[in-house]
């Protein structure tokens, strides 16, 4: 088994017209079920048309309507994201991943906000995020998917490149992955680590999990403290921490990761996984061995 | 993105908040006709830079004369004004405001940021004003008044009104506090801010509710529909090094150490500066060239980490993914030759035809040391600049 997708995960690809979202839908598609998982897209202006294959529709309702879709992956351009992800949510899909980095943060407020009072069940993953993937059976975001290795080991992280280097060791060491989930890197997104921490611990096929953070917010630190109080010994979880150089008060890339106001830093992070009960490593070239060690 | 002062002031004005009268300056002359012209006997002369910390830096001085303000604003204009939030060399001073004195009675604080828990405007007040927030957030919290803001319904008067009550606005003023409050959060929330602060906000002894500083950053990923905002930049105040590499699309920050880095990806950019720390050197810099590392972004991307004195070897760490390792590879051989590079080169790459791209490495003749992980890369480019 998996968290969130499987091979019998349907996929509607907004943005599936411009260059990133057709080069992420035919390496999806390549990938393990991808030609029979990816069977819609969306474009109003090129409904009726296809892209290899795969129909193009007017809307995400009718796309499920006729293509029975229950997921969306998004690589529509900032400006219009939200909008998307407010179309995903409104067809009551289950999950939207949004690939879509660069979105303004009063966008994703208001977005949040309304998918709150509307009580809506659509997970949202992302945005700014790699995406999901479940290896041998559904790859849906711009991963890639040969480092990849079917197993039990579960991976959730906020950047994406270091999301990959974590699966690339565990790939070496023979630990294979259940799911690996990119979370994104901006301050106000969907699933956080807690959300995805508790799938794992759910999770039958899963038997132990590692979790990448980095400065900025309290991601960390909650799903740490909420891994002490529920689920301390039931399935063991390492941790890495990026940003122990990172000075306060810059950017570092990611929209979320900023030290402010002397939060949200590496130490504060890492002191608060150990005291929880998740072992930490501060080098990040052996996230995988370390994960090996609490087998 | 960040603006002056004098900015922020302009903004808050737009949305009814009130603010001393005053007029931004960039000559001496210009400072004392200024003056002259908004009248008075009192005028606060204030450096506009983009960090804080200013008073204590020297930066703000209270004139009582035109000769004074002469004075005064011919010692801080192009003065290096250092203070905790601009490095040891300080910032040089361009621009000030000189504005009409203000007869202080209560200095509180006022200012609003995206909360992360909650995803939603956070309006943090307190009624010790004047003084560093953080310094109250760490003695006494209870000070702090927190209002987290409902995006439809944005910040009611009855929230405004209970918290002027509770910063100890006092009853007569409240009217004008709720003004204030409301002011700030518009313009937060229509400019798209990042952070919006006025420390201090003033109560005068007439009663008026005043906003003395102003402070205001933008969310970059917003700029695109707020072309009045994006002409507030001054380019003066940023890094050229930084300004010159978004111009490339790439993400680069100054750091203090002696190894530059270039990485794909911000996660794992701070992953590798951290493993430099690690073997016991320091970062030159943050570098994510992002997802499609062409040959002319790692050549630009080297330019700018040479440009840097301090640069005595560069590391690379290229996860590829999808990424082909060739491609970068033949990117690094591309920028080693045409910025002649003299200084070591760790290159560590991992993806898709890496063993073809550790060829090219090797073939190329140039002393390009190669690296099987992130660790190896960094003990081999430390190792090289002659650290530990």
């Amino acid at each position: 088994m998996s968290i969130l997708i499987n091979k019998d995960t349907r996929v509607v690809t907004q943005g599936i017209t411009g260059k990133t979202g057709q080069f992420h839908t035919r390496m999806c598609k390549e990938y393990a079920n991808g030609a029979s998982c990816f069977v819609a897209g969306v474009n109003p202006k090129k409904a009726g048309e296809s892209f290899e294959d795969i129909p193009i529709h007017a809307t995400v309702r009718e796309a499920k309507q006729q293509q029975g879709v229950n997921a969306s992956v998004i690589y529509v351009p900032p400006p219009f994201a939200a909008a998307a992800i407010w179309e995903a949510v409104e067809a009551d899909l289950d999950l939207v991943i949004c690939i879509t980095e660069g979105i303004p943060v009063r966008d994703m407020v208001a977005l949040k906000d309304r998918m709150q009072k509307e009580s809506r069940k659509t997970v949202l993953c992302g945005p700014n995020c790699p995406g999901i993937i479940t290896p041998d059976e559904i790859k849906i975001g711009i991963m890639p998917g040969h480092i990849h290795k079917k197993g039990r080991i579960g991976v959730v992280s906020r950047s994406g490149t270091l999301t990959y280097e974590a699966v690339g060791q565990l790939s070496d060491l023979d630990l294979g992955q259940s799911t690996a989930v990119g979370i994104g890197g901006d301050p106000v997104n969907g699933l956080k680590h807690r959300d995805v921490l508790e799938l794992f611990m759910n999770d039958p096929d899963t038997d132990a999990v590692i979790m990448i953070g980095e400065i900025g917010g309290s991601d960390e630190e909650a799903a740490a403290e909420w891994y002490s109080k529920e689920c301390r010994n039931k399935k063991p979880v390492v941790g890495f921490i990026a940003g122990v150089t990172a000075p306060a008060g810059k950017r570092m890339g990611h929209a979320g990761a900023i030290i402010s106001s002397g939060r949200g830093t590496a130490q504060e992070k890492l002191a608060v996984m150990e005291a929880c009960g998740i072992r930490t490593t501060k080098n990040p070239a052996e996230m995988g061995k370390l994960l090996r060690s609490v087998l | 993105m960040k603006i002056h002062e004098y900015q922020g002031k302009e903004i808050l004005r737009k949305f009814g908040v009130a603010t001393p009268r005053g007029v931004p300056c960039f000559s001496v002359d210009e400072a004392v006709k200024a003056a002259e012209n908004l009248g008075g006997k009192v005028w606060v002369v204030k450096a506009q830079i983009h960090a804080g910390g200013r008073g204590k830096g020297g930066g703000v001085r209270v004139a009582r004369s035109l000769d004074e303000v002469r004075t005064y604003a011919g010692q801080i204009l192009g003065m290096q004004l250092k203070t905790h939030q601009t490095g040891p060399e300080g910032q040089k001073v361009r621009r000030l405001l000189i504005e009409e004195g203000a007869d202080i009675k209560a200095e509180l604080y006022v200012g609003m940021v995206v909360d992360r828990v909650t995803q939603r405007v956070c309006l943090m007040a307190s009624s010790e004003g004047g003084m560093d927030i953080e310094e109250v957030a760490a003695h006494a919290p209870e000070k702090i008044h927190k209002v987290f803001v409902d995006p439809v319904a944005g910040l009611t008067d009855a929230e405004a009104d209970s918290v002027c009550r509770q910063i100890g606005i006092p009853e007569g003023s409240v009217a004008q506090g709720r003004a204030v409050l409301q002011g700030l959060y518009r313009a937060f929330w229509d400019t798209d801010a990042s952070l919006a602060e006025i420390n201090p906000l003033i109560v005068t002894h007439d009663g008026r509710v005043v906003a003395l500083d102003a402070k205001m950053n933008f969310d970059s990923n917003a700029l695109f529909r707020h072309e009045d905002i994006v002409a507030m930049r001054d380019l003066d105040e940023e890094d050229p090094a930084e300004i010159e590499a978004s111009k490339f699309d790439l993400s680069y920050i100054s750091l203090d150490g002696n190894i530059g880095c270039l990485v794909n990806g911000a996660g794992l950019a701070m992953a590798t500066m951290d493993t430099i720390k690690l073997f016991g050197a320091e970062p030159a810099n943050f570098l994510d060239v992002g997802g499609g590392a062409t040959t002319e972004k790692v050549t630009e991307a080297f330019k700018l980490m040479l440009a840097n004195p301090k640069v005595k070897g560069i590391l690379v760490n290229i996860f590829g993914g999808i990424m082909r390792c060739d491609t970068i590879a033949n990117g690094v051989v591309a920028a080693a030759r045409e910025t002649h590079l003299t200084v070591p080169l760790v290159v560590r790459m991992r993806g898709t035809n890496e063993d073809l791209g550790k060829e090219i490495l090797k073939e190329s003749g140039l002393p390009i040391i190669a690296a099987s992980d992130m660790a190896d890369a960094a003990r081999k480019i430390v190792a090289a600049v002659g650290g530990k």
